[in-house]
């Protein structure tokens, strides 16, 4: 049952980075790349009405990560407490960026709301792929000093960096050299992943140029894939042993290779979606092959004396997790009823939708 | 130690407090936006439509800050209150978890189509989103409390060696006595706050002079709306809840309606008074004999126990604190039956449009059910202190063990400054819709 629940908590949490990731992206281009008004509009338009369902998806993980994982809910929340409530002000300031933006027609009030929706899009880039290199990594559980715990086992507070920023330093922070170069390649692929939906929804006079920011990022993105892999063993001297063992597990990192040098092409694609389906296997594999590199870890301990955390050690028990699968069974045939809704009725490009228009 | 848990809490209690003032407009406008595009299609005189179209605008700004300011509700279980989350979080989990799967997507998937997909969908469809919206913000209110009532009442649970509450009935979770009475209470109390925001609203157009035909409408509406929903926050749903903190919590009970010692053949209810609670008892207390029991037992001679019966250590935390919210929610909730009551007769009598000074008081008593829904969870809450989980798990037991008071302190002062940015900005775009008004014709 545990690794039911832990399947079905990746798959969303996978969702999530694929969906809202291309939210942060378009952020991202809407910040960077956008000069006119009319490309503006065309940005906030490709994602109007799917960024406020595709935040749910964070919630919900939230939700099923507390209902099946209740220790590790209570033992990284609180552990990662600092950048967590940022990312919280962070989402906030994205969400009435984007909502109060269309609110006033003013010159400084849409400037102001343009840049919150653009910064805090590409700060949680950046801290999403944060998040995703301390878990690698792990953390002092217990909190130890001196060989001594100083709380219970599987508890630890991280602040957000210390002096020496290595991942290596007795006194982890959730910003080091490590953690920052996969928050940077989170940047970089949803900066892509945001491209493609936009080419894919618009029929934006941006499209041409994105293509080119896709393709050349695209190097930027494979250069830093290749760092990452070449230093993973400072941080995990045997980061190859899941694989091996069970060799099946290395359609995972198929995955992310397909995607990533699927979207070299992309200036041939005949259908605008394909971009953003060769993004979407980048993210999906990325995900998925790095918790399958750690598996069943799901934050290893960097210490000898408490134990890390696994799938197992972790759960609800038994009986709330085998009757947590008949609502969420509905649940789940109900939110793909609502996303196939939702996606029929905006299918195509949204400029010929009419959306918006009262 | 003691600084960390008083600003865990300040943060919650902040937070929740900012968050809720939200939903409780989302919750019952999304019923009286259903009836407006009900009514439209049922007569197909447009206004019914375009009042729902102004009422859409107000919701959809209301229902952005109810979003942005829940995300932080769900992340502070485990930040702030890990210890609580890691030893309750198999069974609270259960239904917070349930509250994201079924209601957040059926709300947040329609929303978008409610509020821009009327040309799309056409009348029909467009009700039928806006219907689905009603039904996922009242699914997320049931969850929340069936949440609530576990901690006020536990049940379906067993508590392992290693203090690990778990579940052992998943049905006990949705038949808990707790549940409904707490949940048609607060919804009934939902629906004040649209009813009295809506007839505020109306009034100011028609003291204002503008919009006049949509101010009476609003007016109508808010009152006819206002008088049932204020009737049903008292009888019966008010009085099923009493009921069960009698039963369940009675020295909350004691406390809540500042009773100090147990009276021999029946207890005063007490309309006004300030807990001493150096000399415990009630200073400046104006109160009227036997009431009280005979609300709570239909017994005018019926015992109920005074705080003098209990172990002080299970008295709630704050008393006065306590004793003031509940009465500021029974005596607003009094007054706001009393006002709408009015209201109705002259409608009947076809004079309300006229009577001014009904029409200021409905416009002046805008900010109440706010104050009246915020104390009334108040009373909840604090009825609930010292304990998370009632008489199983004190809230000294719950908070965060690792995260320092220097750290909370920080992002509460955070949190502080942020939703002070958002209230300013909410209220600068909300009067500004209000004071654009309806529009007419525009569908």
């Amino acid at each position: 049952m545990e690794l039911f629940w832990y399947i079905v908590l990746m798959t969303m949490l996978a969702v999530y980075v694929i969906l809202d990731g291309y939210d942060f992206g378009a952020g991202i281009i809407h910040l960077f790349f956008s000069k006119t008004e009319k490309d503006k509009k065309a940005i906030t338009n490709a994602i109007g009405p799917f960024w406020d369902a595709n935040e749910v998806w964070l919630i919900a993980s939230g939700g099923v990560l507390f209902f099946a994982f209740p220790t590790l809910y209570a033992s990284s929340f609180s552990g990662f407490y600092l950048p967590l409530m940022m990312i919280l002000w962070l989402l906030i300031f994205r969400a009435i960026g984007l909502e109060l933006r269309g609110q006033v027609h003013n010159k400084m009030w849409e400037a102001i709301w343009d840049k919150a929706f653009g910064i805090s899009s590409l700060l949680l880039a950046l801290f999403f792929g944060v998040a995703l290199g301390n878990i690698v990594r792990g953390v002092n559980l217990g909190g130890v000093v001196d060989g001594v715990s100083t709380h219970e086992a599987h508890y630890f507070f991280l602040p957000l960096w210390n002096p020496s920023f290595s991942p290596h330093s007795e006194e982890l922070g959730v910003i080091d050299w490590f953690t920052l170069l996969l928050g940077i390649i989170s940047v970089v692929a949803l900066t892509i992943h945001g491209a493609n939906w936009i080419i894919y929804k618009t029929n934006s006079d941006l499209n041409e140029k994105l293509k080119k920011v896709v393709f050349y990022l695209n190097f930027v993105l494979l250069a830093l894939v290749i760092i990452s892999i070449a230093i993973w063993h400072i941080i995990d001297p045997e980061p190859f042993r899941n694989f091996i063992t069970d060799p099946w597990l290395a359609i995972f990192p198929i995955i992310t290779l397909t995607g990533l040098f699927g979207l070299f092409k992309v200036k041939s694609f005949k259908k605008h979606g394909v971009g953003f389906v060769y993004s979407s296997l980048f993210l999906f594999g990325g995900l998925t092959s790095t918790v399958a590199s750690i598996f069943p870890k799901v934050l290893p301990s960097t210490n000898n004396i408490n134990p890390d955390l696994t799938l197992y050690n972790v759960a609800a028990h038994e009986y709330g997790l085998n009757v947590g699968v008949y609502w969420f069974v509905i649940a789940a045939v109900l939110v793909a009823a609502y996303m196939f809704i939702q996606y029929k009725v905006f299918n195509g490009k949204m400029d010929d939708v009419g959306y918006g228009e009262h | 130690m003691e600084d960390m848990l008083f600003y865990d809490r300040m943060q919650f209690a902040f937070t929740i407090t900012f968050h809720y003032l939200f939903p409780q407009l989302t919750m019952g406008l999304s019923l009286l936006i259903v009836y407006f595009k009900w009514k439209f299609l049922r007569t197909k005189v447009d206004q019914y439509n375009d009042a729902a179209k102004f009422w859409m605008k107000i919701f959809a700004l209301n229902f952005a800050m109810g979003v942005v300011t829940g995300i932080p509700m769900e992340f502070q279980f485990g930040t702030n209150w890990a210890k609580f989350s890691e030893l309750t979080g198999g069974i609270i989990g259960q239904t917070l978890a349930m509250e994201g799967m079924f209601s957040f997507f059926l709300e947040s998937s329609f929303l978008g189509l409610f509020l821009f997909g009327e040309k799309l969908l056409g009348h029909k469809l467009h009700f039928v989103t806006g219907f689905l919206v009603f039904l996922g913000s009242w699914a997320s209110g049931y969850l929340i409390i069936a949440t609530h009532s576990w901690m006020q009442y536990p049940v379906g649970y067993e508590v392992l060696e290693n203090g690990k509450f778990v579940l052992n009935n998943f049905g006990a979770l949705f038949s808990n006595p707790w549940l409904l009475p707490s949940y048609l209470h607060n919804q009934a109390a939902s629906m004040v706050t649209s009813s009295f925001v809506v007839a505020a609203i109306g009034a100011f157009y028609l003291l204002n002079d503008k919009h006049h035909d949509f101010g009476k409408l609003f007016v109508k509406t808010g009152v006819i709306f206002g008088l049932i929903s204020s009737l049903l926050v008292a009888f019966p749903t008010g009085d099923l809840a009493a009921k069960n903190v009698v039963k369940h919590q009675p020295v909350t009970f004691a406390a809540m309606e500042g009773i100090f010692e147990t009276e021999e053949g029946g207890s005063e209810i007490v309309l006004i008074g300030q807990p001493n609670m150096l000399e415990k008892k009630l200073d400046n207390k104006i109160a009227v004999p036997n009431i009280l029991s005979f609300l709570t037992y239909q017994d005018w001679n019926a015992e109920i126990k005074g705080l003098n019966e209990f172990d002080p250590s299970v008295y709630p935390t704050n008393i006065p604190g306590l004793y003031y919210a509940y009465h500021i929610m029974v005596g607003l909730g009094t007054i706001f039956i009393g006002l709408m009551l009015l209201a109705v007769i002259q409608l009947f009598r076809k004079k309300l449009y006229t009577t001014k000074w009904i029409l200021w008081a409905l416009l002046f008593m805008l900010p109440f059910p706010y104050i009246a829904n915020t104390t009334g969870w108040y009373t909840a809450e604090l009825g609930r202190q010292p304990w998370l989980v009632y008489n199983l798990l004190r809230t000294s037991a719950g908070a965060s063990p690792t995260v320092s008071s220097g750290n909370t302190l920080f992002t509460l002062l955070g949190f502080i400054g942020l939703y002070l940015l958002l209230g300013l900005l909410f209220l600068m775009l909300a009067g500004k819709i209000i004071n654009k008004g309806p529009q007419l014709n525009q569908h």
